[in-house]
């Protein structure tokens, strides 16, 4: 094994160990509530949105860029897929199917539409894509007359709710399948395709990678474009969950969880650096610490600081590790 | 410095050196690249911490941990790589940390005086209030030195210092050392151009894999004995000989009246098959424009480039990689490497296609194995084809840019300096690449301003002046001062 695949298993392992630890030690102070299968499978429904959301920050943050829209996105998408939804007369998987591509339609226009300022004209993607949260929401609340969109048809419920698979005498919910899935897609673009390792040669160097013929302002506007399909796929499961599109769905800390998921595993905002394995990890451990505070009966303003803080030890405690490597 | 130790991951730059600078000495360090010269100096700058070992300044001991203590004890560094912020102006670098103040707010009329001042001592004339990121190399070099005059450092270390400087600009930059020298200032001196060492330099320092190999005055030292010192064998003549152009070689590279002013106006020339062009010229002539425009890097406003006779039409460099045409662009971590890749990732960034299996997947057995073969033929000293660039010297960096254009089978190799900053061993190997190249029927268009390698690397060279060819040499014809009047403009 090669030095940078021990160093990231390495990683990997130590992030399991330290869960582990603080994971006995919770459990011992919640009487065992805590890891019992159906907590965990409780934490692995509650963290399937931020994760999802995550995954495409990701790319965007690994090309050195950022995406603020996605909370904004998943209102849009939500609200234009139950409208759509409504109007048509499929039923049962088409409707399902048809539902799904309309949300990533959407999700991949806004996307492309965040790209082209930066493509174009080189503009900062905190710009374009801060000026995108406050036009989708404002269409999402325009499209639903600023009520919730309720779906007629009850065919999309399976999606959102429901298990398929039991395991450990407990059902696997259906979201989270769907996390699985993007996992494991969006894993394999990032570390085995050409696209991948243009997006971590974007983000390690423009200019040497735009020379060695790597067409960046294509690499770019898919990485947003991913992004935004992502929130797609958040909208759509929400949908499914509430069996309603509503304008304010993704209006609270969904964006900026979402963020602290991709930094608190081990993606740099600098670019070049980040992986979707960790990215997981993030969105986990912020969703246990949720779960494991709730479960002690934490004041839930105290969890904020707490969450907070963590995120800055995750990105301290990163940064010290680096340094100690590069010494050794 | 005494008994100066460091490793890194993978590699031990530093085994015990001792080294000794008097007051009013240029003390030359000289050694392939990865010999330790600039890790020496930056432990001595405090921009890294030594593992073992102790410095003294005026006989007491110090620890210096930061730049900050460094400037404190009297110590300026010149980097290879210019530390100088390009937003700022020249004034504003100048003063950068220790800016004059009037109460609490920034003294603009203090800081522009001691730029003056200083900029005076070393006789040169600097634009004072355009960005720095807008001005000529040289001149920006002129600014570190500056920076370092001014804050009235003893110890000064200068990196590779005329590396980017034209015979005019050394001149100027050798008065500006001698009257360091004369305020009593030690000077560090690395350099790679072993014929400017008997000009500068009183003492010369010989490194070779982290060691000091010997210390001797420069007088009793000759270049080959350097050279012998540096690689532990004795090289051959400095350049490789050429092989001839076959007469009926046909032309691979033909550029038409290209344009992108204010840089090329208007460039014409042609290169056959196993030719080698040298583009000579001054710092700001257009010679890099002009490789940048052959290759798509900037797209040119008119002008044809045919290869192998066939008409390209370039919007960005991906049209010109796959005409065929590679081009090894001056500044190699800014525009050649990704640094926090590693050596396969980088090798292989611009040929991806080639290691896709059936189901579009990048294929890294074979990747590796690609990468490992140039490792070896290039001889790249790394740890592993894992390793981070960022962890290689100078010259082995190089080389994976090198690599990575190798990989693919271009006909037309643009090389802007391509040697810089890289030592001898490096560039011989360098030099008979290019060689090779051209007996397998590359065409190659070589930037170059140091004088001997275009002389005696191209079959043809070039002068390039104002965005223009001016004159053209044949290889028998062109002699040193013939080239040097016609990029000056002194004669016809």
């Amino acid at each position: 094994m090669n030095a940078a695949a021990r160093s990231y298993w390495l990683r990997v392992g130590l992030a399991l160990l330290l869960l582990a630890a603080v994971a006995l030690a919770i459990n011992a102070a919640a009487h065992g509530a805590f890891l019992r299968p159906e907590n965990i499978v409780r934490v692995l429904r509650q963290i399937t949105y931020n994760c999802i959301m995550g995954v495409g920050e990701t790319f965007v943050i690994i090309t050195a860029g950022i995406d603020l829209s996605i909370g904004s996105l998943i209102s849009l998408c939500g609200v234009v897929m139950a409208l759509f939804a409504n109007a048509t007369g499929l039923h049962g998987l088409a409707l399902i199917v048809a539902t799904l591509l309309v949300g990533l339609a959407v999700g991949a226009a806004a996307g492309f539409i965040n790209a082209v300022p930066v493509v174009k004209l080189n503009l900062p993607p905190f710009i374009t894509t801060l000026a995108m949260m406050q036009v989708a929401l404002g269409l999402s609340y325009i499209a639903s007359s600023g009520r919730p969109v309720a779906l007629v048809s009850n065919d999309l419920q399976s999606i959102g709710y429901g298990s398929f698979i039991h395991l450990f005498g407990t059902g696997i919910p259906n979201p989270v399948l769907w996390m699985v899935a993007v996992l494991a897609v969006s894993s394999v673009l990032l570390t085995r395709t050409r696209f991948g390792r243009y997006v971590f040669a974007l983000g390690g160097n423009e200019e040497a990678a735009r020379l060695a013929g790597v067409k960046v302002g294509q690499v770019k506007t898919l990485v947003y474009v991913i992004s935004g399909m992502c929130a797609a796929i958040v909208g759509f499961l929400y949908l499914a969950l509430f069996s309603s599109g509503s304008p304010q769905t993704g209006t609270g800390n969904e964006m900026l969880n979402a963020i602290a998921a991709v930094v608190v595993g081990g993606t740099s905002l600098m670019g070049g650096r980040g992986s979707i394995i960790g990215t997981f990890f993030g969105a986990l451990l912020i969703g246990l610490l949720d779960n494991a505070m709730n479960l002690l009966g934490i004041n839930s303003y105290l969890q904020w600081v707490v969450l907070g803080a963590v995120i800055l030890l995750a990105v301290v405690g990163d940064e010290l590790r680096k340094r100690y490597l590069r010494r050794a | 410095m005494r008994d100066i130790g460091k490793s890194f991951p993978g590699v031990r730059a530093l085994d015990g050196v001792t080294l000794d600078l008097q007051a009013g000495e240029v003390h030359a360090l000289v050694g392939e690249n990865g010999a330790g010269k600039s890790t020496l100096m930056k432990i001595l700058a405090g921009a890294q911490p030594a593992d073992s070992g102790e410095i003294r300044i005026d006989g007491s001991a110090v620890t210096i941990d930061s730049p900050r203590k460094a400037e404190a004890l009297g110590i300026g560094m010149i980097y290879q790589e210019f530390n100088l912020v390009p937003a700022l102006t020249p004034v504003q670098n100048l003063v950068l940390g220790s800016e004059p103040m009037r109460g609490p707010f920034l003294d603009e009329d203090a800081a522009r005086r001691r730029a003056e001042r200083t900029f005076t001592e070393l006789g040169v004339t600097m634009p004072l209030t355009s960005e720095v990121s807008r001005l000529p190399v040289a001149q920006q070099q002129m600014i570190e030195i500056a920076k370092v005059l001014s804050r009235s450092a003893r110890i000064i270390v200068m990196d590779e210092p005329t590396a980017a400087l034209t015979e005019r600009e050394i001149d100027r930059l050798f008065a500006a050392i001698a009257a360091l020298k004369a305020r009593g200032a030690g000077i560090f001196y690395i350099s790679h151009r072993m014929e400017e060492l008997p000009r500068i330099a009183d003492r010369v320092t010989v490194l070779r894999d982290g060691r000091a190999i010997e210390t001797r005055s420069v007088k009793d030292f000759p270049p080959d004995d350097i050279v012998r010192a540096m690689v532990g064998r004795r090289l051959d003549s400095h350049f490789p000989d050429l092989p001839p152009v076959p007469q009926d070689a046909r032309v691979m590279l033909d550029v038409r009246d290209l344009q992108r002013p204010p840089a090329v106006n208007g460039v014409s020339f042609s290169v056959r098959a196993g030719e080698i062009v040298g583009l000579a010229g001054l710092v700001g002539a257009g010679r890099t424009e002009i490789v940048r425009a052959i290759a798509g890097a900037d797209v040119p406003n008119s002008g044809e480039i045919f290869i192998a006779g066939e008409r390209v039409r370039e919007r960005s460099p991906s049209d010109g990689i796959a005409a065929g045409i590679a081009f090894i662009t001056e500044d190699r971590k800014g525009q050649g490497l990704v640094l926090g890749m590693s050596v396969r990732e980088n090798v292989t960034l611009a040929h991806l296609a080639q290691f896709q299996n059936r189901e579009m997947l990048i294929d890294r057995a074979r990747e590796h194995s690609a990468t490992q073969k140039y490792v070896d033929e290039l001889r790249i000293r790394t740890p592993g084809t894992e390793q981070l660039v960022r962890n290689l010297s100078g010259g082995n960096q190089q080389k994976v840019v090198l690599a990575k254009w190798l990989l693919g089978d271009a006909r037309v190799f643009l090389f802007d300096e391509p040697t810089r900053g890289i030592d001898v061993g490096a560039k011989a190997e360098i030099y008979n690449l290019m060689v090779r190249l051209t007996e397998n029927g590359a065409a190659i268009v070589m930037v170059s301003s140091e004088l001997p390698e275009v002389l005696g690397m191209s079959h043809r060279i070039l002068v390039v002046r104002g965005g223009r060819i001016v004159r053209e040499f044949d290889r028998a014809q062109a002699t040193p001062d013939a080239v040097i009047s016609a990029a000056a403009g002194a004669a016809a």
